[in-house]
């Protein structure tokens, strides 16, 4: 597409708008607000992992300096507040519905994970509120804890007693009967048992929520760390507190990375929310990073056994796996989907394989709920399979990207038809693989290879080709398939007498950079500057609607959204210029930022046009409506698919175990490409959580159920000296559904990593006969594998 | 309470304090500077990063009265009479922030290591901001913006 005559465009690397607030310290993030009045909330959180209640004693609490209010589950049952709803309904493979216990928002008789809060006690300082929240005694009749899936479903300690054998559903796509005849019949069958590492999200902006209640208009007000208001709103407001969606407004303003974990609705929105309107003061909560690591939703945390079975000449016939996915103490928001609709449909990958059966078993733990986290599924499910297609060439002797080229779905295939629900609308697979061999100048490995050998290294080099969905999704399929909300998105378009012009979009940015990505869509469509576009979201009192930004879905879905807008805007706009130029509305063309009449000299610039639309003198009002603004709501036909090919390249001490990323190749196919820096800016930060959990970060639990990794002492965050800089590019194939033609980068980084790094320290090590680490691949793990293998 | 008094961004100032007050949370409660953020509670992150007598510090990690009479800056500082720091024009020009919320911790740990280490390597670059945890940037664009932050500063 061309640029407007602005130059701000699509495609032009813009800059971003809202980096000078961010540089100067004048970002507002919801810690940075305080409210007149305003108290702090402290919650007192389960120490055990599973215990039945014997008594909360408060009393101590409410007498202490300072202290406003003390709420204890008890409280809020008396006062009718509802659990915490899931938004998400999966059946068991005969049909049944999963087993969606309540989740009440504090603990009523019975904790169920270290970090389930029990008591919120309300002070005039937040170290006031601490200090009360220690004179509590909370008597606990410890239960056994199940931590660990396998032992779970052996059913011997229930984490909910309706839950036989800790199973949340047991779900399947695929016919098995099927399945099982083509491995019957197959050359070869390559199979693998791997874990997928838990991980917590770590958003470095804690979660913070302050509620406020107005007794005179009955509104409520919540400022909260969230990636969609909106949802949150709809959420709390029409599942657990019953205020009705025009008194209740939810404010997301700058907010401090996401990854997923900032999706869900978290019992503390809730708390200070009801609580506010108890003591009809403002009540802030902040958590402290220890909270974070036992109360934000963690993500991953599979195990499963794949199987892959191929013809003689490697080509794929059949595949099929069973997967345990954990679920933690309570069902999140939208962790019955993660496992199954975004790992389960994407098992066919980027390959032709004709037949597929996935198997999902959930199964509740006395751990932190789980659910999306950057990726969600997708990552779990190209990491199975490119493990599992790195295996089969290296069982089969096949050259590594032989195999997958032989088994791509070909560029003239689409739209593809993959046996598990999925169709991709369009991709290129050779083509980025093509431009990822050459920009990772694979032809050199050797003698890199040679190199490393001198110094005593082993060196590997490792591939993953991959496709995701996003963009979130048609939501009439999304609702047969157990979802409980739609998944569209709306934009609002407010041109300004004067020509400039702002958004009002649902979508939620928390360091996307929307406010100059979205801008230049307006830039393109009407020509203005991305200057005069300023870019509004993340409050439900501005925005008509919105369903939030997760999933890589803001551009693909809240831009096409926009762009619709944008349409209509376009549309009157020719109206008004045929009624003023005199013209008959189908000559009127619009080109960078110019409405004219086709054969003549006649124009107006949209700025005019916009002065027109408000200043209606000359102007068709028996048949149009003065002004100049406009709303669409979309909701896409399918999801989106970008694909790519990952390339790393490692060197292992062979003595020690450990792994240096020495080289990282990305190319990307994440659609029309809106600002590449933006675009490269988030191919860099997936990978670095890609690389993160191949080789860093992993959640520990001991056996009783406490959390080992509950700080930045103990869980592995990726640091600068941790990471390689890193090679990446685009080739893009565009997206045929929607306006733009974008896909979505949010989550590439993330997908494609993991394998591609595990993949290269197996092939570093293949000589020594390691054929599985496991992640995170730490130095000791490594050095295991070694040992085990010699 | 006490009274705690020092030189904050080039002015002096004074505040009722309790004497546990942390110096993060005396920037931001106290003084309402709130560019200054705390993303953890183990002096891990480096969010809360501020210049103090000229070196950087985490400044969770003391107290606000051991400030006492120390020249402070904290990222409002850093640009002077609206002309951005190199470093700020620098992590702009690379696109080195996203979500921006360890943004000003990163910076000012960035400007104490080009003070100390006027043209640093790659290496030791990623090695001096080992105390700063970025979760969205992979470090690709900081590292670049401290390069080309120390080429300017040279200058």
């Amino acid at each position: 597409m061309p640029d407007g005559n602005s130059g701000t465009g699509i495609g032009a690397a813009l800059l971003r708008k809202e980096d000078r607030r961010f540089i100067t310290g004048k970002g507002k993030y919801t810690d940075d607000i305080n409210r007149p009045g305003q108290t702090f909330a402290y919650f007192l959180r389960s120490n055990v992992a599973h215990a039945n209640l014997k008594s909360v004693d408060t009393s101590a609490a409410e007498k202490a300096d300072g202290v406003v209010a003390v709420f204890t589950g008890a409280d809020l049952e008396a006062a009718g507040v509802g659990g915490l709803p899931c938004g998400w309904a999966l059946t068991f493979q005969n049909g049944d519905p999963m087993v969606e216990p309540p989740h009440p928002a504090l603990a009523q008789g019975r904790v169920r994970h270290v970090g389930d809060p029990i008591v919120m006690v309300i002070a005039e300082s937040k170290k006031q509120a601490k200090a009360a929240c220690h004179l509590v005694n909370v008597e606990y009749d410890q239960l056994p804890a199940v931590v660990d899936m396998m032992e779970a479903i052996k059913g011997d300690a229930l984490v909910h007693d309706d839950a036989a054998n800790n199973i949340c559903y047991d779900w399947a796509i695929g016919d098995k009967d099927e399945v099982d005849k083509v491995f019957d019949g197959a050359d070869h069958v390559t199979s693998i048992d791997i874990v997928n590492n838990r991980l917590i999200p770590n958003a470095i902006e804690p979660r913070v929520a302050i509620g406020e209640f107005d007794a005179s208009s009955g509104d409520y007000t919540l400022y909260t760390t969230t990636q969609n208001p909106h949802v949150i709103r709809l959420l709390m407001g029409a599942f657990v507190l019953q205020i009705p969606e025009h008194k209740l407004r939810v404010v997301a303003p700058d907010v401090g990375g996401g990854f997923g974990s900032k999706i869900f609705h978290y019992a503390e929105e809730t708390l200070v929310t009801w609580a506010a309107a108890q003591i009809e003061r403002p009540i802030k909560w902040t958590a402290e990073r220890s909270e974070s690591f036992m109360s934000d939703a963690h993500g991953r945390d599979h195990i499963t056994k794949a199987e892959l079975a191929l013809d003689k000449d490697g080509k794929f016939l059949g595949l099929r796996e069973t997967t345990y996915a954990n679920m933690g103490g309570y069902l999140s928001t939208f962790a019955p989907a993660i496992p199954t609709y975004m790992h389960s449909v994407l098992m066919a990958g980027v390959y032709t394989t004709p037949i597929i059966y996935s198997n999902i078993i959930a199964v509740f733990t006395n751990t932190v709920p789980v659910d999306a986290y950057r990726g969600a599924g997708r990552p779990e499910a190209t990491y199975c399979l490119e493990r599992l297609v790195d295996r089969a060439a290296r069982e089969m002797g096949i050259d590594q990207v032989e195999i997958r080229r032989k088994n791509f779905i070909p560029s003239d295939a689409f739209p593809y038809q993959t046996p598990v629900a999925l169709c991709y609308d369009s991709g290129n697979y050779d083509a980025t693989l093509d431009t990822a061999l050459k920009n990772a100048d694979v032809g050199g490995f050797d003698k890199r290879k040679a190199a490393s050998a001198k110094d005593g290294k082993l060196r590997g080099i490792g591939y993953s080709t991959y496709v995701e969905a996003c963009g979130a999704a048609p939501s009439a399929i999304a609702g047969a398939l157990g979802a409980r909300a739609g998944l569209y998105e709306s934009a609002n378009i407010r041109v300004h007498p004067t020509g400039s012009v702002s958004v009002y979009t649902g979508s939620h940015s928390h360091g996307q950079g929307h406010e100059t990505a979205f801008a230049q869509l307006v830039s393109e469509k009407l020509g203005v500057h991305s200057d005069a576009v300023d870019i509004i979201h993340g409050d439900t009192a501005q925005i008509p609607f919105g369903m939030g930004t997760y999933g890589s879905r803001s551009l693909a879905v809240g831009g096409t959204a926009i762009d619709k807008a944008l349409d209509k805007i376009v549309d009157k706009s020719r109206k008004i210029v045929a009624h003023i130029l005199e013209a008959g509305e189908s000559d009127i063309e619009f080109a960078d930022g110019n409405f004219t009449v086709a054969g003549t000299d006649k124009s107006m610039a949209f700025g005019e046009v916009a002065l027109a639309a408000y200043v209606p003198h000359n102007y068709p009002l028996e048949t149009l409506e003065p002004g100049l603004e406009e709303s669409a709501f979309y909701d896409p036909t399918n999801f989106t698919y970008p694909g790519g090919c990952h390339i790393c390249e490692v060197e292992v001490d062979p003595n020690t175990g450990v792994v240096e990323v020495a080289r990282f190749t990305a190319v990307d196919d994440p659609g029309t490409v809106v600002n590449p820096m933006i675009v490269e800016g988030q191919v860099h930060g997936g990978i670095a959580q890609g690389i993160g959990q191949a080789l860093l970060e992993g959640c520990v639990y001991d056996d009783s159920g406490q959390l080992i990794t509950g700080s930045y002492m103990d869980y592995t965050m990726p640091r600068a000296d941790d990471l390689p800089s890193y090679d990446v590019a685009t080739e893009s194939s565009e997206c045929t559904h929607n306006s733009l033609g974008v896909k979505g980068v949010g989550e590439v980084g993330a997908i494609g990593s993991p394998p591609a790094v595990i993949n290269a320290i197996i092939d570093a090590l293949s000589e020594l006969g390691v054929t599985d680490v496991p992640m995170p691949a730490t130095s000791q793990a490594v050095w295991r594998a070694i040992q085990e293998a010699s | 309470m006490a009274t705690v008094s020092m030189t904050v961004n080039g002015k002096a100032v004074s505040a009722e304090a309790d004497p546990d007050t942390l110096l993060s949370d005396f920037i931001r409660e106290n003084l309402s500077l709130t560019g200054t953020h705390v993303g953890c509670d183990t002096s891990q992150c480096g969010a809360c990063v501020v210049m103090l007598n000229g070196d950087s510090v985490k400044s969770c990690s003391m107290l606000a009265a051991q400030a006492e009479g120390a020249e402070v800056t904290t990222v409002e500082g850093l640009a002077v009479n609206g002309e951005l720091h190199p470093m700020q024009e620098a992590f702009h020009q690379n696109h080195a922030l996203q979500c921006g919320f360890c943004t000003p911790g990163m910076m000012i740990s960035a400007i104490d290591l080009v003070n100390k280490n006027p043209d640093p390597t790659e290496e030791e670059i990623r090695r001096g901001l080992d105390g700063n945890i970025c979760r969205c940037t992979g470090y690709h664009n900081i590292v670049k913006a401290v390069k080309a932050a120390a080429a300017e500063m040279k200058g």
